[in-house]
């Protein structure tokens, strides 16, 4: 470690503990505490990166969290800011965007060709001729920056939480742990939240004294109980303060995202420093000052041997103290109060060599610090509604005005001795708990079942706070040589004049055709130097220029973190562990995980036309509807009529949505004299009973019906085959004989010897079938039982895949299937179903229309000439010999029973007809015919196994 | 994310609750024109200032209710449940 400075008072390491790790493949050490980037230029490695475009080499510029110049790769995780991130022993750190490799890179070509990549050149260069898009993109894709992602990369841990608190502060600096300290101490929750590893703020690399406070101020905080959130950022603030937090510190997970609701939001986030624009700025060796006061006192690293420092404040003042501490020699201070300017920096390949004067002096060096001024990160506030105003004596923006629940504090606002910043803090950290304690009383108030909480509302209290003052400060932004405005888009002044003068002369058009400001910095060290140079280029002045507004994310979240825990919650039915011990293949329909199939699922459907099988279909919905206005329900929601069926009766019906649309179907039954029992599909359940309970509460409330969901309480069962009676049968007091218990009937009773089951026959599949639903909690009794007891009558269970082979065989749409969102009711064809004689059903007006019109396309059975192939589902059908598309393929299937292939299709009306020729063309290409059938059903049309 | 004041749970976040959007009159089925019905389907006054919209408290009490809605601002005020008055609920915050 050549450049390690001996072990000072300030120093974040842990010099006993040394940490191993390569950069691009060399071996190398650094320290517990060390960033990236700091064991990298204490081994005397200060070329980190490869700008975009030029892909010119650069070092460290800020030494910190928004360092543009220090993005690397770490292992097989792609853009990690080598500047904030901390080193761990065995981590593999190399250059990215570079090739073949760092010191020698091919793409830096890209600078003899400078003068074409200028603003805006994406836009002019890559538009014409549209044929050659893929050529581009694959040439650009080379040269894109950012690192390489692992596509075999697990998928790590991450979390989310939700938060509560009184107050949350943005920023751990002085300002922001005064605020959190008072604040808590005036009776709130506080929650504190610091982007770096340590709160402190510019406290950490000041003078000893300051570190001291610092230390104390962390203590009180503690003491007082404020959560402190470390290497954490707020990354949004939205209505009513919701607080997105980015939190990269807790243990076990790689991100956790906080979504916090403060009552009140603190931005307490301190000022960045701005880099200076001349030529050669982007040389490495120039360095803000805070860079290199970073470096040295907290990371002990000296940065340089002989330094230039431009300063024009306190901060380029204290970096001279530092650079002398660490024995770099200081060639020339350029004072900028005294009216002294830099012109230009040369150097080699790799170090700033020598720095020009506006005096003509050339002052040799292999380090330039600049101090000229500061950029307020106002993004929180923007977020909030506030838009900064540029002071021009203070050379920087402030905030104009935030809600009244979003307070700044610090030195976003103004300039002071510590004892002033601090002062500040404390009266912001007041009125924002004694404002949280107002919309905490207000929240827990506005509760309907909360009478008088807490007593009186308190009094909101006003802002009462001694504002902080504003130093005066040289406008520096740019010399007069142009040089790089935005690092990490590798956009210089000149490009800036030059789009200035192609008309791009706003801010917001500047930003959007060069893409300055829109690197991974996001604007937070560039976006003042670019409203600076604009305002030049046009003349103009800054204010007059304006500024961008910041949107969320103040900082960079992973998507890992948006996901959160990969935790997709599924349902399953009793029976599910049985089907799966019994050689069921899972399948995942909607949120249940069913049985696919058994193995084969056509002999499963031969089982079923043969025998008996016997399915569970427990995600059914299932609705119980009790009360005397339930056929008015009933009637207004299906498109039959309703009002007359008996006690005993069940009836299958459709839903439409009030655009006609097919929404959902099923059958009804009628348990009692106002006792139904609905059902849905399984995908549609919890849609319909909102649906139900939207017109029950929104259109008809004086209507008496109750509705309870029953899905999971009732286990459901499906008994279908030539021997269902028989099997039934054997388990249940029903009276099953075809003249007691026809088709479309319900009965009650027990069944196993569980009282309470209920039976209907339907005719999904086509045989005949009982519905069984059974209380949930004998559920896998009675499943067991059917198998046990009817060895003999060759009962099998079969899977969702045989039943939907067998209900396509009958010709049974299915909702989502079949139809789809612009398929209105009249497209299922079963217009016998669509009652206009009634007074109102959801979505008649369009079903009424649509059948007047005729101007929709209907379903049709149809079949290929050719039994052996199955066309795709969603394969097209086109008229004859032409490419116009007439319909296309909903369901298909090879049937077992008719040993064909089989299809539903929804065509054009003129295609309609029975026995009209089809024409289908297939996903490889080839053209089939086919021929529409008389009726939907390809097997039995006339229902006669399913009533037997 | 909004804080909505639901009638019956106080206030909660937004997507604890269903949006359904402006609040429109069903137009009478047997006699609308299709220009009525398609009004009443699809066209939204979208105005800048306050709106009447309703809301479904889906994953709290299942109730639906309205609530003023000022769209620049986002603040929101009187929420009723359907068949109740203004001012016979107390969810505001604002």
């Amino acid at each position: 470690m050549s450049h390690r400075l001996p072990a000072s008072e300030g120093e974040v390491l842990d010099r006993t503990k040394t940490l191993p790790f390569t950069w691009n493949g060399k071996k190398l050490e650094g320290f517990e505490g060390d960033t990236i980037t700091s064991a990298l230029m204490a081994n005397g490695h200060h070329i980190i990166s490869r700008s975009m475009k030029y892909h010119r080499r650069r070092g460290a510029l800020t030494a910190d969290y928004w360092d543009p110049n220090t993005t690397v790769q770490v292992g097989d995780e792609p853009n990690v800011r080598a500047s904030h991130r901390k080193l761990e022993a065995g981590m593999q750190v190399s250059a990215q965007n570079v090739w073949p490799s760092l010191t020698f890179d091919i793409k830096a070509a890209n600078r003899l060709v400078g003068r074409f990549l200028t603003a805006g050149f994406y836009y002019k260069t890559f538009m014409k001729p549209a044929a050659l898009w893929p050529t581009y993109e694959h040439v650009l894709a080379r040269f894109a920056p950012g690192g390489e992602v692992d596509l075999d990369t697990p998928h790590g841990r991450y979390d989310k939480r939700f938060a509560h608190p009184d107050v949350v502060v943005a920023g751990g600096g002085p300002a922001g742990l005064s605020a959190a300290i008072a604040a808590a101490e005036a009776g709130a929750s506080v929650m504190l939240v610091e982007h770096e590893h340590r709160v402190g703020g510019h406290l950490l690399w000041g003078t000893e004294q300051d570190r001291a406070r610092a230390a104390e101020l962390a203590a009180a905080a503690r003491t007082a109980g404020v959560e402190i959130l470390t290497n954490a950022t707020v990354t949004g603030r939205y209505e009513d303060n919701w607080v997105a937090i980015s939190e990269r510190s807790h243990p076990g997970v790689i991100e956790r995202l906080i979504k916090a609701r403060a009552k009140t939001l603190i931005v307490a986030a301190g000022t960045i420093e701005r880099p200076y624009v001349f030529e050669g700025n982007d040389l490495p060796g120039v360095m803000t000052s805070g860079a290199v006061r970073r470096l040295i006192t907290m990371y002990g690293v000296k940065p340089g041997t002989q330094a230039v420092v431009f300063s024009a404040n306190e901060s380029g003042d204290a970096a001279i103290d530092d650079l002398r501490r660490a024995g770099v020699s200081i060639a020339r201070v350029v004072d900028a109060l005294t009216g002294e300017r830099i012109v230009s920096a040369t150097g080699s390949k790799s170090r700033v060599k020598e720095v020009l004067l506006d005096d003509g002096a050339k002052i040799t060096c292999d380090l330039l610090v600049t101090a000229v001024g500061w950029t307020t990160p106002t993004s929180l506030l923007n977020m909030a509604g506030d838009r900064p105003v540029y002071d021009a004596n203070a050379a920087r923006f402030f905030p104009a005005g935030a809600p009244d629940n979003v307070l700044a504090t610090g030195g976003m606002i103004g300039d002071g001795a510590l004892d002033d910043l601090l002062e500040h803090g404390r009266s912001t950290g007041e009125l924002a708990a004694g404002r949280a304690a107002v919309v905490r009383h207000r929240l827990q108030a506005a509760t309907a079942r909360a009478e008088a909480v807490n007593g009186p509302e308190p009094a909101y209290p006003p802002d009462e706070r001694v504002p902080l003052d504003r130093w005066p400060h040289p406008e520096l932004f740019r010399a007069v040589t142009h040089g790089i405005v935005d690092y990490s888009e590798d956009v210089s002044s000149k490009d800036l004049y030059s789009a200035a003068a192609e008309g791009f002369d706003s801010v917001e058009l500047i930003k959007r055709f060069t893409t300055a400001t829109m690197g991974p910095s996001q604007g937070k060290l560039e976006t003042v130097n670019t409203v600076a140079v604009l305002a030049q280029a046009k003349g103009d002045s800054i204010a007059d220029v304006g500024t961008t507004v910041w949107r969320p994310p103040y900082a960079p979240i992973s998507l890992g973190a948006l996901a959160g825990r990969i935790n997709e919650p599924t349902r399953r039915s009793v029976i599910q562990p049985w089907h799966e011990a019994n050689g069921a293949t899972p399948i995942l329909a909607g949120q249940w995980v069913r049985p696919d199939h058994y193995g084969d699922p056509a002999a499963e459907v031969r089982n079923c036309r043969e025998n008996v099988g016997i399915i569970d279909v427990t995600p059914l919905g299932k609705l119980d509807l009790q009360g005397p206005d339930v056929p008015k329900l009933l009637s207004l929601l299906y498109t039959n009529k309703w009002m007359q069926l008996p006690i005993g009766g069940v009836r299958y019906g459709i839903m439409c949505a009030e655009d006609g649309v097919v929404l959902d179907d099923g059958v009804t039954a009628r348990l009692g004299e106002e006792h139904y029992l609905m059902t849905t599909t399984s995908s549609g359940a919890a849609r319909i009973w909102s649906w139900i309970e939207m017109w029950l509460q929104t259109e008809r409330p004086e209507w008496r019906v109750h509705v309870t969901p029953l899905t999971t309480g009732l286990t459901s069962i499906n008994i279908a085959g030539p021997n269902a009676r028989a099997l039934l049968g054997r388990l249940t007091d029903i009276d099953l004989d075809n003249d007691a218990f026809p088709y479309m009937q319900v009965r009650q009773g027990t069944i196993a010897g569980v009282d309470g089951c209920i039976a209907w026959r339907i005719g999904f599949t086509g045989e005949l079938s009982y519905e069984i639903h059974v209380p949930s909690g004998h559920g896998l009794a009675i499943w067991e039982r059917l198998l046990a007891d009817g060895d003999d009558l060759g009962v099998k269970p079969f899977g969702l895949e045989a039943q939907r082979i067998m209900r396509l065989e009958k010709g049974h749409f299915i909702v989502g299937q079949d139809t789809d969102g612009l398929s209105k009711a009249p497209v299922t064809g079963l217009d016998s179903l669509l009652r206009l004689d009634k007074d109102d059903w959801a979505g008649m007006p369009e079903v009424r229309w649509s059948l007047e019109s005729r101007d929709h396309p209907v379903l049709v059975a149809c079949q290929p000439d050719d039994g052996t192939v199955v066309p795709e589902e969603a394969a097209q059908i086109l008229r004859s010999g032409t490419n116009e598309i007439v319909g296309r393929i909903t369901s298909s299937r090879m049937s077992p029973t008719l040993e064909r292939s089989i299809c539903l299709a929804q065509v054009d009306r003129a295609f309609a007809d029975a026995g009209t020729s089809l024409e289908i063309l297939l996903v490889d290409g080839r053209r089939i015919t086919a021929t529409v059938n008389e009726h939907h059903a390809h097997f039995d049309p006339e229902g006669e196994r399913l009533r037997g | 994310m909004l804080l909505v004041p639901c009638p019956n749970c106080g206030p909660r976040n937004a997507a604890d609750l269903s949006y359904n959007g402006e609040s429109h009159a069903r137009p009478d089925p047997t006699t609308c024109t299709p220009e009525d019905w398609r009004t009443y389907l699809y066209l939204r006054d979208n105005p800048s200032g306050w709106l009447r919209e309703s809301w479904y408290c889906s994953s709290g009490c299942r109730k639906h209710f309205t609530i003023e809605r000022h769209t620049l601002t986002g603040e929101l005020r009187t929420p009723i449940l359907p068949g109740s008055k203004p001012g016979a609920t107390k969810g505001e915050t604002k």
